[in-house]
């Protein structure tokens, strides 16, 4: 049985804050820090948007752009790490939201960066053994990094979901799916703690780079391919620079990681980063498009996902308000100010 | 515990459901069990039904003096949304500068925190509106991809 | 039903009255109206009470035994009832009030409007006020009072090509008038430009397009006409009393920039008195908000839907015009205490009746109309008053 996606829809808050403006505050070079990180600007979700919330509007736009019964959606898993509840799923708020309570599956997913394939995979398990029609896997983030840490220069906010089902409709085949996981503690963040705390260049070569590279190399072993056999490639973007250099030591030229990259020009979206990659890739693929998609999260794991485009593509809805390029452009730059008063930076006072 | 009183309208809070009276076909935001025209001859059937996808700005207002709880979001946008059938709801405008509002502008519905009870309570959500989303680009060479 | 006259009429002065409780307030009413009708506690029968929102504002319910009890009726056990209704509830007080005496069960009722705003924040009164709109479907979205009627000024401006400049005017006027009243909170002239200018509350509606944040009572004493006049020569006489109710939510209204209880309530009084609106000498007009004056006057009938902001323009309704409305500054600059203000107008109508509204006086007033509205116009009382 063919196991893909259905169909998806994404969300990318409207405000942007510029690395410049952000180099300004902490007396960094912005130049400079935009260049060593890849990174001109990040999203950032205004005091009304969080993960549930893009959530709802990513499944909603898969819902709309695809005929299929809300009450078939039989799982919903939100994959983040900054649900807006500690205790309290995100996925149940979802699944009221789109009406598809109360015969389904609900649970929120965390692992870093990459709980939003992790739920792809959970889906397609429930799909191919025909436990369900369809399952929702969300990757939404709403990511902070400490002000003035490095992380505050690209932790920023998006969502995709993705409506995985089987059947001739699938514009999308997903063929193979593998896991590279170990123990590595590049990034965490402890219980109460507001922020993340990360290891600072250990985040590279023995965590992002191993996972990455390692997961993309054994799928195309398992899938007997090399880059040549893919037309593009998506890989966990924490910043501009990592994808390049992940994707080249996969064989991928930057010309089949561009499409995909999306960090440039909104930042990390974290569980929303290779979704929502995947959903740029998608919004131009034609049928027979054939895409490598590997996630990474810390602590740490890769999912890789070998992806072909079918027929259906063809009669799918993808213009307009849908479009990720159209959301990447639907924008408005703030300053630090406001930016720090919609993530809450500001410490308000209680009194009258 | 004010959750409760909510949560018994997530049809309405979330989904926008209507309800349609089957007699003169009035419909109603929030839902009504009784059609305002027809009265008892309604009862029992009133019928639920969705709102058109997207409405106009009947009038609005720029709040610079705002409730407690969205002072983050002064200044902000309240409208009355009249959809198509005459319902007309009354929401938050976001995802756009209020200079940008105007009374004939169309809206659609976007799902938003709307209110929460404080740093450890449960969080509102419920519908805004929000302008179609069409490219506005302040920086060009920030917009674009490298 | 009886005919019902009105005896004695007495106010607090409204602002920010720092040393004075809200029974402090209710006794100090109760005691001034008394004076001015000339009884005694023991003439008093039953009490209607006009409270808002103490259980906000104080943290106390159950305002109808506790203002009997600090004006000194608890010892006789008289009934005392507590109405409210929003920024109608000193209005709804009279009117049961007045049907209880029209009635025949009880033949002298005071009638008192109470509240005490100033205990808790600016903020959290304001908030307080916009709980009389629909908490569920307005305010739970962000909406204020001030912005709802900001919503019906946009549309007015929209439809009919109402200005800012007279929205501005009604604000002027009614602050004016207010300055010859003693008892008016705001009693600073205003100007056009000030009122322009001065910082946004919600757009096209600024702080001086707002009524302010009152602490005041008001009391009547109503009796019998036939009993009246063993007291005056000169009653002043209940000739129409009515009450109607819309939405609560103001998006759930056919129209957004008329109140249709408005038309209602008049519609009743001015059949039951018998009279048309052109016989009124003046008028007390809900304005809260300065469109809510605008709105108010067209609903009334004088003037075209629409047309309603010439009239403060064109000094139609100010002292010496044809018609003046809101002589005693209104809820703009009189105060508008909201369990109080449907009194206060009262007291006003009756003081000008009766001649005695020093330094704002209307010449020859006869008959007076009173508005009040509750919300955004949910609820809406009409009172006729004529003097003997």
């Amino acid at each position: 049985m063919d196991v893909g996606i259905l169909s998806y829809g994404i969300w990318i808050p409207r405000h942007r804050i510029a690395t410049e403006e952000i180099a300004r505050v902490w007396g960094k070079d912005g130049a400079s820090m935009a260049a060593g990180l890849g990174v001109k600007s990040k999203s950032v979700p205004t005091v009304d948007e969080d993960v549930v919330t893009m959530s709802v509007e990513a499944a909603e736009m898969a819902l709309r752009r695809c005929h299929f019964d809300r009450a078939d959606v039989g799982a919903i898993y939100v994959g983040s790490e900054s649900h807006p509840y500690a205790v309290k799923p995100s996925a149940t708020i979802v699944a009221e939201a789109i009406g598809a309570t109360p015969d389904l599956t609900a649970a929120d997913f965390e692992f870093a960066c990459k709980a939003g394939t992790a739920a792809i995979q959970t889906c397609m398990g429930l799909v191919k053994a025909e436990m369900i029609k369809g399952g929702f896997a969300i990757g939404s983030d709403t990511s902070q990094g400490a002000p003035g840490d490095a992380l505050e220069y690209s932790a920023s906010a998006g969502a995709a979901a993705f409506l995985i089902s089987s059947g001739p409709d699938i514009i999308a085949r997903i063929d193979h799916t593998l896991s590279f996981t170990t123990d590595t503690p590049d990034f965490w963040r402890r219980e109460g703690q507001r922020y993340p705390s990360h290891g600072g260049r250990f985040t590279g070569v023995p965590a992002y780079f191993k996972h990455v590279v390692t997961c993309g190399e054994k799928m195309m072993e398992a899938q007997g391919t090399s880059a040549e056999d893919y037309d593009q490639v998506v890989v966990h973007q924490p910043n501009g620079k990592f994808p390049l250099k992940a994707a080249k030591s996969l064989g991928f030229p930057r010309e089949q990681v561009e499409t995909g990259l999306l960090t440039p020009r909104i930042g990390n979206t974290y569980s929303g980063a290779v979704p929502l990659g995947l959903a740029a890739i998608l919004d131009k693929a034609g049928p027979g498009d054939r895409v490598l998609v590997v996630s990474y999260g810390s602590g740490a794991g890769s999912d890789a996902f070998d992806i072909t485009v079918t027929d259906a593509i063809a009669d799918y809805h993808r213009e307009g308000d849908d479009l990720v390029e159209t959301r990447i452009a639907f924008n408005k730059f703030i300053d630090y100010a406001t930016y720090a008063k919609y993530r809450g930076k500001i410490l308000m006072g209680g009194g009258e | 515990m004010a959750g409760v009183r909510f949560w018994r309208e997530f049809d309405t809070r979330y989904r926008m459901l209507a309800t349609r009276c089957s007699q003169c076909g009035l419909v109603y935001f929030p839902p009504r069990t009784v059609c305002r025209k027809c009265r008892r001859r309604s009862v029992g059937k009133m019928e639920k039904v969705p709102l058109p996808p997207q409405g106009t700005v009947l009038s609005y207002t720029v709040v610079h003096q705002g409730l407690k709880g969205f002072d983050a979001q002064v200044p902000y946008v309240m409208a009355i949304i009249e959809f198509e059938g005459g319902v007309t709801v009354l929401g938050q405008v976001v995802d756009c500068d209020p200079e940008d509002v105007a009374i004939g502008m169309e809206v659609k519905p976007v799902f938003r925190r709307v209110r929460e009870e404080g740093e450890a309570g449960v969080i509102h959500y419920g519908y805004k509106f929000a302008p179609p989303c069409f490219p506005v680009c302040v920086d060009e060479s920030l917009a674009s991809p490298e | 039903m009886r005919e019902v006259a009105i005896v004695g009429a007495a106010m607090t002065k409204f602002g920010e009255l720092w040393d004075r409780s809200l029974r402090d307030i209710g006794l100090e009413s109760g005691m001034l109206v008394l004076m001015d009708a000339g009884m005694e506690t023991e003439d008093v029968e039953a009490l209607f009470l006009g409270n808002m929102s103490a259980g906000r504002f104080i943290q106390q319910e159950h305002i109808g035994a506790l203002i009997a009890d600090h004006a000194g009726l608890a010892d006789r056990g008289i009934p005392a009832t507590r109405v409210e209704a929003g920024g109608a509830t000193g209005s709804l007080a009279l009117r049961q009030a007045y049907l209880t005496v029209a009635s025949g069960a009880h033949d002298v009722v005071m009638v008192g409007g109470a509240e005490k705003m100033t205990d808790v924040s600016d903020r959290d009164a304001e908030e307080t006020m916009s709980f009389a709109a629909d908490q569920e479907w307005e305010v739970f979205f962000g909406a204020t009072l001030a912005s709802l009627y900001a919503m019906m000024a946009r549309r007015h401006m929209h439809d009919h090509g109402t200005t800012p400049e007279q929205l501005a005017h009604v604000a002027v006027k009614n602050h004016a008038h207010g300055s010859g009243n003693p008892k008016a909170q705001c009693r600073n002239k205003l100007t056009v430009e000030r009122v322009l200018g001065a910082g946004r509350v919600a757009e096209p509606l600024g702080v001086l397009d707002c009524s302010p944040i009152s602490d005041g009572g008001a009391a009547v004493v109503l009796t019998t006409l036939e009993r009246a006049k063993e007291i005056t020569d000169e009653p002043v006489i209940i000739r129409g009393s009515a009450q109607a109710s819309d939405t609560l939510a103001l998006h759930d209204r056919w129209s957004i920039t008329s109140q249709r209880a408005t038309r209602l309530a008049v519609q009743g009084a001015l059949s039951q008195a018998g009279k048309e609106l052109a016989d009124m000498d003046l008028m007390e007009v809900n304005d809260g908000f300065t469109i809510a004056e605008i709105i108010a006057l067209e609903d009334l009938g004088l003037a075209e839907p629409g047309q309603g902001g010439r009239l403060a323009e064109e000094g139609v309704t100010a002292l010496g015009g044809d018609m003046p409305v809101n002589t005693s500054g209104g809820l703009k600059a009189r105060g508008n205490p909201p369990g109080a203000t449907g009194i206060a107008q009262i007291v006003e109508i009756y003081d000008q009746l009766k001649g005695r509204a020093e330094g704002r006086q209307v010449a020859d007033a006869r008959v007076g109309l009173a508005h009040n509205v509750g919300g955004t116009g949910a609820t809406v009382a009409v009172h006729i008053l004529e003097v003997a």
